[in-house]
């Protein structure tokens, strides 16, 4: 194999950790907004872990692909920063509504015009709309034999050997390259990168190209199946919180163990 | 006029307990699209799955055997039902949320020109047109959104606890053995299974998880204590965790609680450390009683507990355990 290659695709997403009080519903215009800064979609950055891990034992290239309406390459850049070596900004205003399936024609596009790879990594699903389904349908469209939910992966003789997390334990899979893997949280974390190191990012010319519906040759009006008839607020989740209170620590705890006594 | 079909999952020499509720959606959908509501199971001898699915009035039930269905092999197992689908032809597809239908169905759905939608919490008809509506908890559960396509087969998996599981009608559904070409060659190749123990949280009458604030993973030791105050008295006790603890590799995802983790409903639910990120309130939010501990008064955790400890665990946990032992 010459210089392995390696795709990650990862979403911009509002940051799934912020607090619900920072979420609002608009019905009317269907809109959820989110007040909050936006990040990679913390699976893909497992994704992206795995792929710099990668690079680390055998090298090679790593692409960053993000498709959206509005992308921001100050929170994309954090990709650089980590260890990959290329982004690729996917960006049209029409693709707002984009569904899963949508997504990942946009990403078929797209690697078709990079061209050669041997291996597609995405984040098991996105924090935001959590359907899960964007890199299976890619591994589809694309015809490449494909796994998920990987916590481990290792490449061997024009293979990829994944350990996947399965509800009995884990399964040790073998794939042939080019494939796509799906990738689980169990991977980690990415690597910590330091706000100065991403600082000094935005002030250099980092490897970034940026593509428009127009330039993958896209209908964007037949790239999604999916009508959003109506969105709506949400049950209410919260409860009158009483506080435990006490002079000490004792009688904290004596009141908080009759409290579970008096629940079980 | 438009079929329901479901895939009925098997655990061991029976079904999967979301099954029952996929049967009560389908009876109820069909019944709406002036259809027939059809089940199916595979495997490598699924006669006894079979024969249950049948005692709980569904018009018909498919059987389809082979011994290559015996494990969960995604190509095989979409190959297969890629058949089904284009012979039976139904409207609508459905399966229980679970690893198996994530697997499935996203890539099921592109060999059949359709689109499937995970996840949901209900669906319903629209007198409109026929079609069904989809809603699905989006952004954690901080918005529902109702979803429609027009392409068949409708392709949907059902979030667990949903609906009401089906009973038995005292009749038995007709039976149809359904021959396919099974996949014998795959591109990808299981090498190795390893089992390992697997706790089921949401069978725990108590649940005590610990979260990013637990600093240390000898520290756990102090929740398995306190779980072990449970198990004593014959109340089914377990420590659960969220996502970080995941990550961290401190716990195996069995022990997570949340969205990507177990949904759970226990009678006492006790955080400990977490801060409550949606996504692991929307897997706990419906427990009986809700207590948390943390040092941080404004996190969300508090705004979903029943009472509120602001406190360092580590302090507390030691009197606690000795409080309860002598209360229990």
């Amino acid at each position: 194999m010459k210089e392995l290659k390696i795709i990650v695709c990862a979403k911009q997403i509002p940051d799934p950790e912020a607090p619900f009080s920072a979420v609002t519903v608009d019905t009317q215009k269907k809109i959820v907004s989110v007040d909050a800064p936006d990040v990679i979609n913390p699976y893909d950055e497992n994704a992206l872990e795995a792929a710099i891990r990668l690079k680390e034992t055998m090298g090679g290239f790593i692409t960053v692909i993000s498709v959206g309406a509005s992308l921001s390459d100050t929170v994309l850049r954090k990709a650089i920063a980590a260890g990959a070596d290329e982004l690729i900004l996917v960006e049209d205003p029409s693709f707002q509504d984009l569904d899963s399936t949508g997504t990942a024609y946009v990403l078929k596009k797209t690697i078709e015009k990079i061209g050669s790879f041997h291996l597609i990594l995405t984040g098991r699903q996105a924090g935001d709309w959590d359907s899960g389904q964007v890199g299976l349908i890619l591994a589809e469209l694309l015809g490449l034999p494909c796994t998920s939910m990987a916590a481990n992966l290792e490449i061997k003789n024009g293979h990829i050997l994944v350990e996947r997390v399965v509800p009995v334990g884990t399964e040790l899979v073998k794939v042939p390259l080019p494939a796509l893997v799906t990738v689980s949280n169990e991977v980690g974390e990415l690597r910590y990168v330091s706000r100065s190191k991403i600082l000094a990012m935005l002030k250099k010319r980092i490897p970034m190209k940026k593509l428009s519906a127009k330039d993958l040759g896209l209908e964007t009006d037949k790239v999604s199946k999916l009508e959003l008839v109506e969105l709506q607020p949400p049950p209410d989740m919260r409860r009158q919180c009483a506080f435990i209170d006490g002079a000490n620590l004792e009688e904290k705890a004596q009141k908080l163990a009759q409290i579970i006594k008096d629940s079980i | 006029m438009g079929d329901v079909l479901i895939l009925a999952e098997l655990k061991g020499s029976g079904l999967e307990k979301p099954t029952f509720e996929l049967i009560t959606l389908a009876k109820q959908l069909a019944k709406e699209l002036n259809g027939k509501a059809l089940g199916i199971v595979l495997g490598k001898d699924p006669t006894e799955p079979a024969q249950e699915l049948r005692r709980f009035g569904l018009d018909l039930v498919f059987k389809v055997q082979d011994p290559a269905l015996e494990s969960f092999i995604p190509e095989i197992w979409i190959n297969a039902l890629e058949q089904v689908l284009k012979e039976l032809k139904p409207q609508v597809f459905l399966m229980a949320h679970s690893p198996m239908a994530r697997d499935l169905l996203p890539r099921l759905a592109v060999r059949l020109n359709s689109i499937s939608t995970m996840d949901c919490v209900e669906l319903k008809v629209d007198p409109k047109d026929n079609r069904l509506l989809r809603k699905k908890p989006i952004y954690g559960g901080n918005a529902m959104a109702v979803l429609k396509c027009n392409t068949n087969p409708e392709i949907v998996s059902l979030r667990k606890n949903s609906y009401p599981m089906a009973q038995e009608n005292g009749q038995l559904s007709e039976l149809k053995d359904l021959s396919l070409n099974i996949l014998k060659t795959t591109l990808t190749q299981v090498l190795e299974t390893k089992k390992r123990e697997v706790v089921e949280l949401d069978k725990a009458e108590v649940i005590i998880s610990g979260g990013r604030g637990v600093a240390e993973r000898e520290d756990f030791a102090q929740l398995e204590q306190l779980a072990s105050l449970f198990e004593k008295k014959g109340i089914k006790a377990l420590v659960g965790c969220s996502r970080p603890i995941v990550d961290k590799g401190w716990m195996s995802s069995d022990r997570q609680v949340g969205l990507t983790g177990t949904m759970v409903a226990p009678s006492l639910y006790i955080a400990i450390g977490i801060s409550g990120a949606i996504q692991h309130l929307v897997g706990m939010v419906r427990s009986k009683k809700i207590i948390a501990i943390n040092t941080d008064t404004g996190c969300n955790m508090f705004k979903v507990a029943d009472y509120g400890l602001s406190e360092d665990y580590k302090e507390i946990l030691p009197l606690l355990i000795k409080k309860l032992e002598e209360m229990l």
